[in-house]
């Protein structure tokens, strides 16, 4: 993963709450077997619209989305993350994240800023008065900057360390490989196990 | 309170601790330190297809092994086909997209039950039926329903395909503790209301955003009488209302359900399991996050009418006018909500028309599901013009309706009875709403276009469905006779409640 530090670029003003990972990505796309190729995917019913906001102008090669409240609600699907990623969306800013989206964001380098309700509206106002404006995004800081408002958004400490250093979680945790196997001594032999297959009581056939 | 060693983990009783906290805690294979996670052991990692093709490639490009086939299963769900299922796949991404487990499955030496396997189905209706989801175990699933597990007292939650890869490379998950809710369910359902519409009445109540960053703990006498796929119903939809974890605490219920099942713990290990599942209810003067509370004695049979699972009234109710809600994204939500759903404010509910019934999906796939289905439409005929599918939620579902004879019920009724998966319910397979099109179903997701591009969806229970796909329009089993007594009669046949497996 590529270390993460700031972020310049434009921003699309989404006025929309409650956008579940349903509409950043319908479940008719989630047959591919990789884990790109979802850009033309992202947002399918709504750019199905000629007036939806990604498909403006003054939009395009957009980096910084800035939602309404309770963003990536819904489904676990990691792919609405690569669906923003192949788009282009860097960051994302809203007041309320699903956590499972925010959970993955941080594994693929999407930031998922929180920033506060009465500021997102600030940063709607000035995105929308000049369309097309550039706004940066600095997670050493922890602020986003866009025209002449600065506003401070959260990520808790130990996603935005990942982030800036681009570290792998897996390769993290194999640091402490010797505690897991260390654990693994102590479970009890009760706990259930897949292997080997136990039969079930049979009843008829399909 | 628990002083025995679980996983070599001694907690002290000096603090009582909840459900959520006994079963963290007896997890723990390191405690997080300056603002870094606790790293949580997996019990159970239950495999699908959908979110799992990108995780098997990065075990490969890293040369990392499953660090625990034994403790992983797969199954084949969220693509299949319900019809013909001896056929070769039709659409052939979603044929790439099962061969791919498959061959995963095969190399990786990861146990798969594929189409036409008699443990084939919805993952969250087979890891129960099994008997491998037992009480005070984590369990995770690259599914957000995976919340359903939490009936049987498991911290069970859903997870990203990378956080899938994590778990197949590392057995653990980096976790910060989640904080936990108490929802309070006190009183008797009345006959005609059933599981969901409780857990409808909780998202209707906190949001779909109120239980963000918890674990909800169902609690109260209403959960306490209900059967553990009542409890599985609840369980479900927990992530409907933002969290990502629903948890009941097992008791005899739990007991009862498991004895017996294909990987339950056996002989001797059986009493030491109870024994040990007795204490993990949480203890008296523990403290919880947040509560809330609910009253069984007046829920009515639910409905939604929107396209969020929060969107939601009593189906005696009228579609809301969003000019009375106060908070503006609500108002702004339920606005287009209407216009996507086609529906007038102020229009009674019940005189709603639909062209489809679709009964099943991981939240009331399993056989009471079906028995309550089938005893509201024994003997009666569907609403001309209705599509009614019934579709199992795994093969031996089926199996087990098959074998008391409810397909006969389904199918003189005029329904579809198909075979197992997550059909309708999201639509990856052929089973699909078309553009316009409305449908009453038993599943979770109200979402745009959730069940077909275009379609639109209430989410009911299995009693509210039945009865919708007699009348034709929204309706509950109060609706079906003008004697009070014939329907509360045919309701309590009915009752999901109490039904003993």
């Amino acid at each position: 993963m590529e270390k993460f530090t700031t972020v310049t670029g434009v921003a699309v003003p989404m006025r929309r709450s409650n956008v579940d990972t349903d509409q950043i990505i319908p479940a008719v796309f989630l047959k591919r077997v990789t884990k790109t190729g979802f850009d033309d995917a992202l947002f399918y019913g709504w750019r199905q619209d000629p007036e939806f906001i990604l498909n403006q102008e003054a939009y395009q090669g957009a980096r910084v989305l800035i939602a309404g409240p309770d963003f990536g609600t819904g489904s676990s699907r990691e792919h609405a993350v690569w669906a923003l990623r192949d788009f282009g969306f860097d960051v994302v800013i809203s007041s309320r994240f699903g956590d499972i989206f925010r959970g993955n964001s941080g594994k693929q380098g999407l930031l998922a800023a929180q920033v506060a309700y009465e500021d997102v509206e600030r940063l709607w106002e000035v995105v929308e008065a000049e369309p097309g404006i550039s706004v940066t995004v600095d997670l050493v800081e922890r602020t986003v900057s866009a025209g002449a408002l600065t506003v401070p958004f959260d990520v808790d400490d130990y996603t935005r360390w990942r982030l800036l250093e681009g570290l792998d979680d897996i390769g993290l945790t194999l640091r402490d490989e010797s505690a897991i196997a260390e654990f693994e001594t102590h479970r009890e032999a009760w706990r259930p196990k897949t292997l080997p297959i136990r039969e079930p009581a049979e009843s008829g056939t399909l | 309170m628990n002083a025995v060693p679980i996983n070599g983990v001694t907690t002290p009783e000096s603090r009582p601790r909840t459900l959520a906290e006994k079963v963290w805690d007896a997890h723990l294979v390191k405690k997080g330190e300056d603002g870094t996670p606790d790293l949580i052991y997996i019990d159970l990692h239950l495999v699908h297809e959908v979110t799992s093709p990108q995780a098997f490639d990065g075990l490969r490009v890293a040369g990392r092994p499953v660090r625990r086939p034994d403790l992983t299963i797969a199954t084949e769900d969220h693509n299949t086909p319900t019809l013909a299922i001896d056929k070769p796949i039709a659409d052939l991404t979603s044929r790439t997209q099962i061969e791919t487990l498959r061959r995963n499955a095969a190399e990786f030496g990861i146990r798969l039950h594929s189409l036409g396997d008699k443990e084939q189905g919805i993952v969250h209706v087979v890891g129960p039926q099994l008997g491998l989801t037992q009480p005070g175990i984590t369990v995770v699933c690259g599914d957000s329903h995976t919340s359903t597990h939490g009936a049987f007292g498991a911290m069970a939650f859903g997870i990203g395909t990378s956080e899938v890869e994590h778990v197949l490379a590392t057995q653990t998950l980096p976790l910060k503790p989640f904080k936990t809710m108490a929802i309070n369910v006190e009183g008797s359902l009345r006959p005609g209301v059933t599981a969901k519409d409780i857990i409808l009445a909780v998202i209707a109540k906190i949001g779909t955003g109120g239980g963000q960053g918890y674990v909800l703990e169902y609690r109260g006498s209403a959960i306490r009488s209900l059967s553990m796929d009542g409890r599985m119903t609840i369980c479900n939809m927990s992530i409907e209302a933002g969290a990502r974890a629903g948890m009941v605490a097992p008791d005899e219920t739990t007991f009862a359900y498991l004895k017996g099942r294909a990987h339950a713990p056996e002989g001797d290990d059986w009493d030491v399991a109870v024994e040990y599942w007795k204490t993990l209810a949480t203890d008296e003067g523990a403290e919880f996050d947040a509560e809330v509370s609910i009253d069984a004695d007046v829920l009515e049979p639910f409905v939604t009418w929107g396209t969020n699972p929060g969107q939601g009234v009593s189906l005696s109710e009228s579609v809301p006018d969003p000019a009375a809600i106060d908070d503006q994204h609500e108002r702004a939500a339920a606005e287009r909500a209407l216009e996507y759903m086609d529906l007038e404010p102020g229009t009674p509910l019940k005189e709603i028309r639909v062209d489809a019934v679709f009964m099943g999906s991981c939240t009331n796939s399993r056989i009471e599901d079906l028995r309550a289905f089938a005893s509201i439409i024994q003997g009666k005929q569907k609403a001309d013009g209705v599509r009614v599918m019934v579709v199992p939620g795994s093969a031996r579902v089926r199996l087990e309706a098959e074998a008391e004879g409810l397909d006969k019920v389904f199918e003189a009724f005029g329904a579809e009875w198909r075979f197992a998966g997550c059909s309708m319910c999201l639509g990856m397979n052929p089973d699909q709403l078309a553009p316009g099109e409305r449908c009453a179903s038993t599943s979770n997701r109200n979402f745009e276009g959730r069940q077909g591009k275009g379609g639109r969806t209430h989410l009911v229970s299995p009693l509210v469905a039945a009865a919708t796909a007699i009348r034709g329009t929204l309706s509950s089993p109060w609706d079906l006779s003008d004697e009070p007594g014939l329907a509360d009669a045919a309701t309590d046949r009915a009752r999901i409640e109490g039904e003993g497996r």
